[in-house]
């Protein structure tokens, strides 16, 4: 893994910077170089977010993701919007509990994941973006779950320290999806 | 040194100015720097400090210039249309001599503009901005370590040379994360006789006032206060000179551009053409000298910016017009993509220009 770039999209709300900050710690507790840039305008504001996260071996240029390796598309818009960006052999995990497309490319990996469904479950239903981050781990090559309590540790304030069970749970059952 | 953690570059200067000494900060919240204010808001009441949120960015650097007067380190911070609203403050430090930290996290304008990222407030920073003769030492950081480390010698530059020292950043670099660790931050305690302490009845008063009605004084003022700019042109320029050895191409670009514009020398290289860039990290003073001495090496400069072409102006400055300068550009909030620069060296280097 010589650089990896991540996009991150979906509705304010759903935890897309947070699941982005998340993989922006584990690199950097996995003595990688990284950046994470979220989006900041009025589309923060009730409609789409979505975070830039580069993890590299190498010092990071440029910390924005037009291209992205990876893009986490967690409702329609963003999927619909950032599709076309992805660089060819790049990946893209769907909620497909919340988009009914599919992927019309056929040079990209696609995997759909019913992450809202599987977190209502599992009465976690905040945590859909960390199932959906649990699958990204696995199918990333060079990324291993073996940092994860550490990196929730680091992200997970004092005061919620009862959701760092529930994330990790979360982290695993995307895993082994 | 400290466990390096993430941190946005807003936070970044927030936590580097607690650490150079800063106890005062006065603000008024606007996107994308908001952090700032936030960040002090919280820390400042628990280390004795005084975070304040103003009525308007106008009250804000009053205050900066009330608590400058007394010789204590302070600062305030804004994104564009807020600084316009502290320039008449800011000529007014500049006036008295007065040191200060003003961090300008800039967005798309003119007017209210945007809130997208953006370098279009460079000659607003570097020619002063405000009325009168003065200059104000501008740092553009290009990275959240940056942020930190240039907050805190902006602190000692302001005091050493009692001016205003201005971090010009922009929304990228306020909003996004990168692993810092702020230590190593080292307090140049400078001398301050001339701040209003109270005398005590023990010495002649000091007098803070930027009023000077006999325009000889007020001629002899100005000489004085660009003597002191030269010192400051001589000693303090900083710079990032990347991949130059044998460049053809030189690139000009400061702050998030800069990043940008590596990206783009790295596939420009690959290709196997000869580019490099000088990054000024001082904006004011700029680095005319590697810029002149580049000229006679490379056959072309592009500059890369957020703006319609400002900078530009001080790189056909400093080159003393002995090559051309070409210039890649996005403005409104855009930001322009290594591709973008990477055509843009293409085409210098073919000599389509």
């Amino acid at each position: 893994m010589a650089t990896t770039r991540m996009l991150f999209a979906g509705f304010g709300g759903q935890g897309i910077l947070f699941a982005g900050k998340f993989m922006a710690y584990k690199g950097l507790i996995e003595d990688k170089q990284v950046s994470w840039l979220p989006s900041y305008g009025p589309e923060m504001r009730g409609g789409t977010a979505n975070c830039n996260v580069i993890i590299s071996d190498e010092p990071i240029g440029s910390p924005i993701v037009n291209k992205p390796d990876v893009l986490v598309a967690m409702n329609l818009p963003s999927l619909e919007k950032f599709e076309a960006s992805v660089v060819p052999g790049g990946k893209i995990f769907i909620d497909s509990t919340l988009i009914d497309k599919k992927v019309e490319r056929t040079d990209v990996e696609v995997f759909y994941i019913p992450a809202t469904k599987t977190a209502n479950d599992m009465n976690i239903s905040t945590l859909a973006n960390m199932i959906i981050t649990g699958k990204l781990i696995k199918e990333i090559p060079g990324f291993e779950m073996d940092s994860v309590d550490k990196v929730l540790g680091k992200i997970i304030s004092a005061r919620h320290q009862d959701m760092l069970e529930f994330n990790k749970k979360a982290l695993e059952t995307g895993y082994n999806m | 040194m400290s466990e390096k953690v993430l941190m946005k570059g807003n936070e970044a200067i927030a936590e580097a100015a607690i650490k150079a000494g800063c106890r005062y900060y006065f603000g008024y919240p606007i996107t994308p720097q908001t952090e700032v204010a936030a960040y002090m808001s919280k820390r400042m009441p628990k280390i004795g400090g005084t975070f304040l949120q103003a009525e308007s960015e106008i009250a804000a650097i009053n205050m900066v210039i009330g608590v400058s007067s007394t010789g204590k380190r302070v600062m305030t911070s804004s994104s564009s249309p807020g600084v316009s609203l502290k320039s008449e403050g800011i000529s007014y430090l500049a006036g008295c001599d007065l040191p200060a930290l003003v961090v300008n996290v800039q967005r798309g304008g003119p007017g209210l503009g945007g809130i997208q990222p953006s370098q279009s407030d460079y000659f607003q920073a570097t020619k002063g901005g405000s009325h009168g003769d003065y200059h104000n030492i501008v740092l553009a950081p290009s990275s959240v370590s940056e942020m930190a480390m240039l907050t805190a010698k902006g602190f000692n530059l302001a005091d050493k040379y009692r001016m205003v020292c201005m971090i010009l950043a922009d929304g990228t670099m306020g909003q996004m994360m990168e692993p810092v660790a702020i230590d190593d931050i080292v307090i140049e305690e400078v001398a301050k006789p001339w701040a209003l302490t109270g005398t005590e009845c023990k010495r002649p008063r000091n007098i803070v006032n930027s009023l000077y009605l006999k325009p000889e004084q007020l001629e002899q003022k100005n000489f004085e206060r660009f003597e002191k700019y030269k010192t400051v042109e001589e000693n303090e320029v900083m710079y990032e000179s990347y991949m130059m050895d044998d460049a053809e191409i030189c690139i000009v670009s400061f702050g998030i551009t800069a990043r940008v514009s590596k990206n783009a020398i790295v596939a420009a290289r690959a290709k196997g053409i000869k580019v490099g860039m000088i990054r000024p990290i001082t904006l004011w003073p700029f680095p005319k000298k590697p810029i002149l001495e580049a000229a006679d090496k490379v056959k072309a400069f592009i500059t890369v910016e957020m703006n319609m072409g400002q900078m530009i102006q001080d790189v056909e400055l400093a080159e003393r017009c002995k090559k051309p300068v070409y210039l890649c550009n996005r403005t409104g909030g855009m930001i322009p993509s290594p591709e973008e620069v990477l055509a843009s060296i293409e085409k210098v280097n073919g000599g389509e220009n």
